[in-house]
């Protein structure tokens, strides 16, 4: 905000003429677009426009797109969960080796998506270390079911969640929280009354990163949950599949996925002025 | 106030006696505490005691430890040692939220996604009532403060005198036994303070408990309590009622403060011999470590050696530093004696002072004032 304040003045002042910007810098600079631009036109421009309708009405692509909104949307909850609890702790408590819990955290932002869904199947497949005891317990068996869907997508996407909910507790004035208990608040009810609504914005800005990127999961859950139509068959693997045998369906079922994304980035921007 | 809640059952129910109140040391009512906090080489050690109604400001320049002690006082600190009493009942180890004691932020900390309303029943509500009683109280004490009509605004609507208030009842609405207030009055305009103290100054001579507030201004502290702790470096230098303060002070933090010239020394009949400088005049006869005091516009200045100066307290100064005071020019003298000396625009003009002028000052001993250290 201090930013447009100070730059306004500055724009209005008049200048003699405007610096040319430098070759060796504009031309790389213009490539990098064009790179950026170029295949998403192409998606555009290569688009069985005419069969499109036909393409999207298909069982096929509605069993997909309604499989990965619900599977993302729960991966999302999941992630509310228990990845605001775990941004709280790492914002505002302090305990041994609390740097390196943080570094764990972040990991699954860098680590191959597939080497995330081998690890989940280790973890929770049917001889997996937690998996076996689930099997052989409650007759649980996570892997290739939509549950297992549900979990590769939490451990991609919770990641962003956590780290956009710890940002936004770090930001804010944690002395709202001793008013809080000045007034009788124990630290749970301070949270959950005060400091929780306070971060909100952060909190939809995360969930709706995480929402993204669990929808757009791909490597973790072909992985984890394989790929069953209907059961584990998200748009992305839908996609792939579709490439295979019948490209016109792939591009006509990346382009709902395309305008999603433009969705989501409208939306972020929105709620990033609102909150700022 | 037809909204009152059964007290805290640790109140006692005997009223104490007059001499129990004003008694010092610990008393069944009332503030009783030894803070001792240690933080990162600082240390703060103050000894505080204060009876029901008394209203007691904690003065002191910035980093003295006025808000350390704020917040040991409500638990939002640990205490390294020493105790605190309430009531008779010690709170040391009572956890912030279970403290009977309400604080006004320096900033207010109204949270900014609640009303007015539900900003002040928030403390009513975690300290057991139901929603609709603790709005009813929230309303009534909105309704105390006069701001009946903003209860459903929202902080970032309120004006500062407006939140100050808010935030004064948010505090009173948990019937606090001890009410803390960080610098009440910093946070608002110039022509917003004086309003605001003159009602804070009436909200408070009502208040039934313990008020202790922080403040490094001296007139706030003047006019809202009735006894001043003065800190300095965690430590007290000086407690007593504000006039006393003001016409005996002890550190040259407070007498910066009221705006006395303050010099140590050792008396011997109606001359104080100072430890670092000449010897002062006065017309009180004392013997041993004492205090001389008086007021800048005491001094008189002259560019020549003054002949036949009945004023006995005569030194060589020198012009270091000249600032408008007022309608007055306030002048900073070293030499024989550091001084300020206030005089008019017209005699500094006749004089023709700047910064290094040499210039003789004179104080009667009658516009001095010598108290025993």
């Amino acid at each position: 905000m201090t930013d447009t304040l100070q730059s306004r003045p500055r724009r209005e002042r008049p200048r003699g003429r405007t610096r040319a910007v430098p070759i060796p810098l504009l031309v790389p600079a213009l490539i990098g677009l064009a790179f950026l631009l170029l295949p998403l036109i192409a998606l555009l421009v290569r688009a069985p426009w005419s069969s499109l309708p036909e393409q999207l009405t298909s069982a096929e692509v509605w069993e997909a797109l309604r499989l990965s909104l619900v599977c993302a949307t729960a991966a999302t909850a999941l992630s509310l969960v228990v990845g605001v609890p775990l941004a709280w702790l790492l914002a505002r408590t302090r305990f041994p080796g609390r740097g390196f819990v943080r570094a764990l955290v972040t990991l699954p932002l860098v680590l191959p998506p597939v080497v995330g869904g081998v690890a989940l199947l280790l973890a929770f497949g049917r001889n997996g270390v937690i998996g076996q005891w689930l099997d052989a317990w409650f007759g649980i068996t996570l892997p290739f079911t939509t549950t297992g869907v549900i979990l590769a997508e939490t451990f991609v996407a919770m990641p962003f969640l956590v780290i956009s909910v710890e940002g936004t507790l770090r930001a804010a004035d944690p002395r709202y929280e001793e008013a809080a208990t000045t007034l009788g608040a124990s630290r749970f009810t301070a949270f959950r009354r005060v400091t929780l609504p306070l971060i909100a914005p952060g909190v939809a800005a995360g969930a709706v990163l995480a929402w993204a990127r669990a929808l757009g999961e791909f490597g973790a859950t072909i992985t984890f949950a394989g790929n069953f139509p209907g059961r584990t068959q998200t748009m992305p693997l839908a996609v792939y599949l579709a490439l295979q045998n019948d490209p016109a369906a792939a591009i006509a079922l990346s382009l709902v996925l395309l305008a999603v994304s433009i969705a989501v980035l409208a939306a972020l921007r929105d709620r990033w002025l609102t909150a700022s | 106030m037809t909204l009152r809640p059964a007290r805290r059952s640790h109140a006692p129910n005997a009223a104490p006696s007059p001499t129990e109140i004003h008694q010092k040391g610990p008393s069944p009512e009332g503030l009783d505490a030894r803070l001792v906090v240690d933080r990162g080489g600082f240390r703060l050690d103050v000894t505080l005691t204060a009876a029901p109604g008394d209203v007691v400001a904690l003065l002191g320049p910035n980093g003295a430890g006025k808000t350390t002690a704020l917040r040991a006082l409500s638990g939002l600190i640990p205490l390294t040692s020493g105790h605190l009493r309430l009531d008779g009942v010690r709170l040391d180890d009572t956890p912030p939220e279970s403290r009977p004691v309400g604080v006004v932020f320096q900033d207010y900390l109204l949270f900014p996604h609640l009303t007015a309303l539900d900003n002040v029943a928030f403390g009513p509500r975690c300290r057991g009532a139901g929603k609709a009683e603790a709005r009813a109280q929230a309303a009534e004490w909105l309704d105390r403060m006069g701001l009946a009509d903003h209860a459903g605004a929202k902080p970032r609507r309120l004006s500062g005198g407006q939140a100050q208030r808010v935030a004064l009842a948010r505090a009173l609405a948990t019937r606090p036994r001890l009410l803390l207030l960080d610098e009440p009055l910093a946070a608002l305009d110039a022509r917003t303070r004086l309003e605001v103290r003159a009602q804070l100054r009436r909200h408070l001579a009502g208040f039934e408990a313990v008020a202790v507030l922080v403040t490094h201004d001296p007139l706030d502290a003047m006019v809202l309590a009735d006894r001043l702790v003065v800190i300095e470096h965690g430590q007290v230098v000086q407690e007593g009622t504000p006039s006393d303060i003001a016409r005996h002070p002890r550190t040259d933090y407070i007498a910066r403060l009221v705006g006395l010239n303050l010099y140590r020394g050792r008396a011997e009949g109606h001359t104080v011999r100072l430890d670092a400088g000449p010897d002062i005049t006065t017309t009180e006869e004392l013997s041993g470590p004492a205090f001389v005091a008086f007021p800048p516009g005491a001094v008189t200045l002259y560019r020549e050696r003054p002949a036949g100066a009945s004023a006995r307290n005569l030194w060589r100064c020198e012009v270091a530093g000249l600032e408008t005071h007022g309608d007055q020019i306030r002048a900073d003298l070293t030499g024989e004696l550091a001084l300020t000396a206030d005089l008019t625009t017209v005699a500094a003009a006749e004089l023709d002072l700047h910064p290094g002028a040499p210039v003789w000052a004179a104080v009667k001993a009658t516009q001095t004032h010598a108290y025993p250290a």
